[in-house]
């Protein structure tokens, strides 16, 4: 349990515009044990799907590593080969992204394009009816009805929440370790947003593997991991076990951001954070909260706080807690 | 008919014919929207909550129903409506990205429904501004375009244009929905205060039932077109009817324990919104429902006024 499957060590990355240059990874920590549940929060444009991205390498030809390893069982995932981490998001590493209707291809029937991960995920030779068998297994398993009907249809005849749980499927056969699912209800309706993240839940419980889900969507990640990072303009200000979070969150972003969440309790909505997330190209110097932040004091303004470890099982990002 | 009603929809039907059949939008619903409040409308997507909406406006013409606003009926049609009547209501939409005109200065988006009503003849610029700074933006914006602002100033634009005409009444469907929390809690808060400045009365579109809890006085929760509960806000929250009420409320992901308390008990969801072409026979929740009858197959539930305010369609409660 102990064992770190994928270790995200001082991250950085940049992407060249024709503005400039955004720096939107600003040393990103972040570790997954095995079996362990984790969740990444923070508002769009943080940089959750630029580290899950830079984690599968798949990354657009503008962005720029500058520095920073991923290891992945102990090996970096920024120094192997092309085959080698194809390999890896052939059987290790899978992931979901938010919007199905881009993930799946609107010209191949859903078998087609599933039944080309399952042949893919293994060096074992399968005969066509193995891997036909065992779509249809895949697709049972994310509770899809009628699964030889769906193996037929295009993407276009199912409904958006049908789609992602092929998406899940299809990402399933691949994450024999771990599986990264990117706001996997966020499009949905609540209640299919509920229904895909207990199923997610579900699977990844039955398993035996680890799971990084990412959401904006604060509430949705609480019922499901062990442990949440918080990320702030490419930073992460804060790391705790769920429960520990979400009743006494102690950096101040985090605080902050709690309290804009409208609550299903009432009384009304509370002011916003001041201020805007900055301009990637000229980031504030030190903290990058600390234009927006309540407490900041002169050194947030000059030093970046690191990553601190404290009470033992939570991590936070500022000098209050120096 | 109370003279505080602004809006009153009576038995409004929508359908559209597609390739695939008759489509029923909106089928049989009716409300009222008193002056100065705000009146939610929730769903799940494709409940009928934006044709409602549209419908109001003038945008689509119902195929049955009336409509009427401040006590008289509305044309159907917006065309047929007069400028003065035009004036008086107003809608944000959505996505700001798309309601705006990208070749427009944020100025000129913003005076031309004053142009249009002839209003702050000969100092069309300052009453801009003065608009701009309502909604908070600052005055400087009024030379960009509106690919140079984020997504939730966009939004305040679309604001700031919709009160430009001085309406009593506007639909904000979905307002939010694009947006972060921290970007929400600007728009609504700001949006709230200019109701309580200008006395508004807001139709206000959302699928986010927390959001709901905060800004509306009455909400009216919508299910393949017709309408399922209306309730004050704080009886429909913690004295939810209809199982499909439940089993959304049940659905929130919420982030503090007292908010865990208020939710129904664990009502799972199950089931997706069915096709609008081919709609389930008797109630349309029935295949989802975890408290289905006989009689549910069957027959569809009248509306039925459970306490004063409280309307519920569901044969647990006829």
């Amino acid at each position: 349990m102990s064992e770190n499957l994928l270790e995200v060590k001082d991250l950085y990355v940049n992407y060249k515009i024709y503005e400039g240059i955004l720096k939107v990874l600003n040393g990103v920590n972040l570790t997954v044990k095995k079996k362990e549940k984790v969740g990444l929060i923070g508002e769009s444009g943080c940089g959750k799907t630029t580290t899950m991205k830079a984690i599968m390498r798949i990354l657009p030809d503008n962005a720029l590593i500058p520095n920073g390893n991923i290891f992945y069982k102990g090996r970096d995932i920024l120094k192997m080969s092309d085959d080698e981490i194809q390999k890896i998001r052939r059987e290790n590493i899978s992931m979901i992204f938010q919007d199905p209707t881009a993930a799946l291809n609107p010209v191949l029937t859903v078998g087609a394009q599933l039944m080309d991960v399952i042949k893919y995920s293994t060096d074992e030779e399968l005969t066509k009816r193995e891997i036909r068998e065992l779509a249809i297994k895949a697709l049972k398993d994310v509770a899809l009805p009628d699964p030889e009907r769906i193996l037929k249809n295009y993407p276009i005849m199912l409904s958006g929440g049908m789609r992602q749980r092929i998406c899940i499927a299809m990402a399933l056969i691949s994450a024999k370790e771990l599986l990264i699912a990117d706001e996997p209800g966020t499009n949905l309706d609540v209640t299919i947003q509920d229904q895909i993240l207990r199923l997610i839940g579900r699977l990844v419980e039955e398993r035996g593997i680890s799971v990084i889900l990412i959401s904006h969507a604060l509430g949705a990640v609480k019922g499901l991991v062990d442990k949440v990072y918080v990320m702030y303009a490419g930073d992460i200000v804060e790391m705790a076990p769920t429960e520990k979070l979400f009743s006494d969150p102690i950096h101040p972003y985090t605080q902050a951001l709690f309290k804009t969440v409208p609550k299903l309790t009432g009384g009304g909505i509370p002011e916003a954070i001041k201020g805007r997330i900055p301009d990637y190209i000229n980031p504030p110097k030190g903290c990058r909260f600390a234009p927006r932040c309540i407490h900041a004091m002169p050194i947030c303004m000059k030093e970046k706080p690191p990553l601190k470890n404290i009470e033992g099982e939570r991590e936070v990002a500022c000098f209050l807690y120096e | 008919m109370n003279n505080d009603e602004i809006i009153q929809v009576k038995d409004l039907k929508k359908y559209f014919k597609t390739s695939l059949g008759i489509v029923r939008a909106v089928d049989g619903i009716s409300f009222t929207i008193r002056e100065g409040e705000t009146f939610g409308l929730v769903g799940e997507s494709g409940s009928g909550k934006s044709t409602t909406a549209f419908t109001i406006m003038g945008v689509y013409e119902p195929t049955d129903g009336e409509i009427y606003f401040k006590g008289s009926p509305l044309p159907k049609s917006v065309k047929k409506r007069p400028l003065s009547l035009r004036k008086e209501m107003q809608m944000v939409f959505q996505d700001p990205g798309s309601s705006l005109n990208p070749r427009k200065r944020i100025g000129q988006i913003i005076e031309l429904p004053l142009r249009v009503h002839r209003l702050h003849v000969g100092r069309e610029r300052e009453r801009v501004k003065e608009l701009l700074e309502m909604v908070g933006l600052p005055v400087d914006f009024i030379n960009r375009y509106p690919g140079a602002i984020g997504g939730g100033e966009k939004q305040l634009v679309a604001i700031a244009r919709a009160l430009a005409s001085e309406p009593s009444f506007i639909a904000l469907d979905e307002p939010t929905s694009a947006l972060d929390v921290s970007m929400q809690a600007k728009i609504i808060n700001t949006l709230l205060r200019i109701q309580k400045e200008l006395n508004l009365t807001y139709l206000f579109i959302t699928h986010n039932l927390s959001l709901m809890r905060n800004v509306a006085s009455r909400v009216g929760i919508m299910y393949l077109g017709k309408m399922f509960e209306v309730a004050e806000t704080s009886e429909f929250f913690h004295k939810p009817l209809h199982p499909y009420t439940k089993m959304l409320l049940s659905a929130i992901p919420v982030i503090t324990e007292e908010e865990e308390k208020i939710k129904p008990k664990r009502v799972i969801s199950r089931g997706e919104i069915p096709s609008p072409v081919n709609v389930p026979s008797g109630c349309y929740f029935h295949p989802r429902c975890i408290d289905c009858m006989e009689i549910c197959k069957k027959e569809d539930p009248p509306m039925v006024e459970v306490s004063t305010g409280h309307f519920v369609k569901c044969h647990l409660y006829t």
